[in-house]
């Protein structure tokens, strides 16, 4: 347990760090934006040049770059990420309002590739070179090639159009009265599609490192002892080989949720789906800069959090991780 | 070459290649003038026309000119996404190893908040804070590449290092940037060349994904705004989506599969060395 507490703690005295960097760039980004917020402000309502000076004055937009960059820090030390002028509200409600809804999106998603990706990939790794495993391997990295966005779209035509299996798009059917159990399935059915466009790619991808791996493991003298002591080949291959080849593919699962986040951008887009990545392209399409931004630092924060986690249960379940820390 | 031409993926994946680095040449002499220019009916259906053989989009655009010319936009913004995030992340990665300390730590916690901000949501807030053009998203797609590069540079460069001929040349005086740039990099390239192929497919992606956004560049052609533009027909002529997408998904696999076959045919050379 200490072992875990250790490597926690150190991980996440890197992360401050990361994450000032992070708040440092999106500041640069958004002073290099042109216009500000008391120009958004007018555009929308109105007013004369004394005004537009009044307010730069009292939102202390007419001091330094490093004093803004103070107070910029202060606010969101405080969780306050600012005001939207698209929404005219907190930016931070805002982004709380979208966020559950990418979080089911991604937990779906993550659960479909992860899942289904290793299991295919212990099929194919469990005889290298065997037919199966050629024909997954090439399904695989065709799958790989495929950009999400026309894979909904493709979905859309197949699914949606011509079969009517799924609704079009939405995260639920509005005003629909159900609740509970009903409630959930209804969900379910609209993010078949969205989770399947979202997931795929990372299926892919987790059925090679899957593959991959247990073709390296399969060399290693440890199986040929476990081989040597008579166990069964379903047990050497669960047991042994596809336990040991399964670490990589928990890191990946950090690694990858930063590329699964910025997918949802578009996947949400198509589908409706009033999530995270929808609200960021919203904001795009709105020209919000800061609502934008405030987006990318909450990515991060989610990001470094999923990572935290996942480095975690990757304390867990390898005894070498750490070891050297705690024995220090 | 010889042992590249064993290797069957490879094969195709260099012929699929060739291609469209063809097509993207052939694209102004085969289909010269404006590819946004309108050329026939609107909502023409493939091969009814053997002058129009793709069919026209809603506005009666040519589809197969305008296939032929993103393929150009989509060749150059991956290879120019790529060479850039390379040539930066190999000086990046160089600097962090060989420098080590307190140079090294603040490069590599500065690599790790490019990693933390998902790279497709970056790209967005650059373009649409600069504006778009081709320029500024081959720039935006680099920002959060470069990483990858980077961190494999520095391994290399850590092994690197402590070798002699390094030794030799800090005896002769020369100065530890020229060092680091001259001697080192060269060294620890060819691993990070490696990962070309992963990079340019994400980027040839990532450009699409703009794109489709209505985020690329408004005076060219590319895949991604045709699969956008068919987006809005895709219940009466699904084919204007299908079609550009096809050719994006052959693209990144020619990417990979050479890719593939060039890091297989060279790990076989040198196990036989």
């Amino acid at each position: 347990m200490s072992r875990a507490f250790l490597l926690l703690r150190r991980r996440l005295a890197g992360s401050i760090f990361v994450l000032l960097i992070v708040i440092v760039g999106t500041f640069l980004l958004l002073e290099a934006a042109p216009g500000d917020a008391v120009d958004a402000y007018v555009v929308s309502t109105g007013g004369d040049a004394g005004l537009v000076e009044a307010m730069r004055q009292s939102w202390g937009l007419d001091q330094s770059a490093a004093t803004r960059l103070a107070s910029y820090l202060w606010a969101l030390l405080h969780l306050d990420l600012g005001q939207s002028v698209a929404f005219s509200r907190p930016i931070r409600d805002v982004i709380l309002e979208r966020l559950p809804v990418t979080l089911i999106l991604m937990g779906a998603s993550t659960a479909l590739s992860f899942g289904l990706g290793s299991a295919l990939g212990i099929y194919a790794g469990a005889r290298p070179g065997s037919l199966r495993d050629r024909f997954l391997s090439t399904a695989s990295l065709a799958l790989y090639a495929v950009p999400g966005f026309w894979l909904a779209l493709v979905l859309v035509i197949a699914f949606a159009v011509d079969l009517r299996w799924f609704p079009i798009s939405g995260f639920e059917t509005i005003a629909s009265g159900k609740a509970g159990f009903a409630h959930a399935a209804d969900i379910a059915h609209h993010l078949v599609l969205p989770v399947t466009s979202l997931g795929v790619i990372y299926l892919a991808l987790y059925l090679r490192m899957m593959r991959a791996g247990m073709a390296e493991v399969w060399r290693l003298d440890f199986v040929r002892a476990a081989r040597a002591r008579g166990l069964s080949r379903r047990r050497i291959v669960l047991a042994h080989v596809a336990r040991n080849a399964l670490l990589p593919l928990v890191t990946m699962l950090g690694l990858q949720s930063a590329q699964m986040l910025g997918g949802s951008v578009v996947i949400e887009s198509i589908f409706s789906v009033p999530g995270l990545g929808r609200l960021a392209q919203e904001a795009v399409a709105l020209r919000d800069t800061p609502l934008l931004l405030g987006i990318i630092l909450v990515s991060a924060v989610l990001v470094i959090l999923i990572n935290l986690l996942v480095d975690i249960a990757y304390a867990f379940l390898d005894p070498r991780v750490g070891a050297s820390e705690a024995g220090a | 070459m010889r042992r590249l031409a064993s290797i069957p993926e490879a094969l195709v994946g260099l012929g699929i290649l060739a291609i469209l680095a063809a097509m993207a040449l052939a694209a102004s002499a085969l289909f010269p003038g404006d590819p946004f220019a309108i050329k026939g009916a609107p909502l023409l259906s493939p091969f009814q026309d053997w002058s129009l053989p793709l069919g026209t989009d809603r506005l009666g655009r040519d589809v197969m000119a305008e296939l032929f010319h993103g393929a150009r936009t989509s060749l150059a913004v991956g290879l120019a996404a790529a060479a850039a995030a390379i040539a930066v992340g190999a000086v990046i990665g160089t600097l962090a190893g060989f420098a080590g300390g307190i140079v090294d730590e603040a490069l590599m916690r500065l690599t790790d908040a490019f990693q933390t901000v998902p790279s497709f949501l970056l790209a967005l807030a650059f373009v649409s804070v600069v504006g778009p053009s081709l320029t500024v998203v081959v720039i935006a797609i680099a920002l959060s590449a470069w990483t990858g590069p980077a961190r494999v540079a520095r391994a290399e460069v850590l092994s690197i290092r402590e070798r002699d001929f390094v030794a030799g040349a800090r005896v002769i005086g020369m100065h530890p940037l020229e060092i680091a740039l001259r001697e080192v990099l060269p060294n620890a390239l060819a691993p990070v060349l490696a990962l070309s192929s992963v990079i340019v497919a994400s980027a040839i992606l990532i450009e699409a994904a703009l794109s489709f956004l209505g985020l690329g560049d408004p005076n060219r052609v590319t895949w991604g705004s045709m699969i956008a533009e068919g987006r809005t027909v895709l219940r009466s002529a699904p084919f204007l989506s299908i079609v550009p997408g096809i050719a994006l998904v052959l693209t990144v696999l020619g990417v990979y599969l050479a890719g593939e076959g060039v890091v297989e045919g060279t790990a076989v050379r040198k196990s036989l060395s």
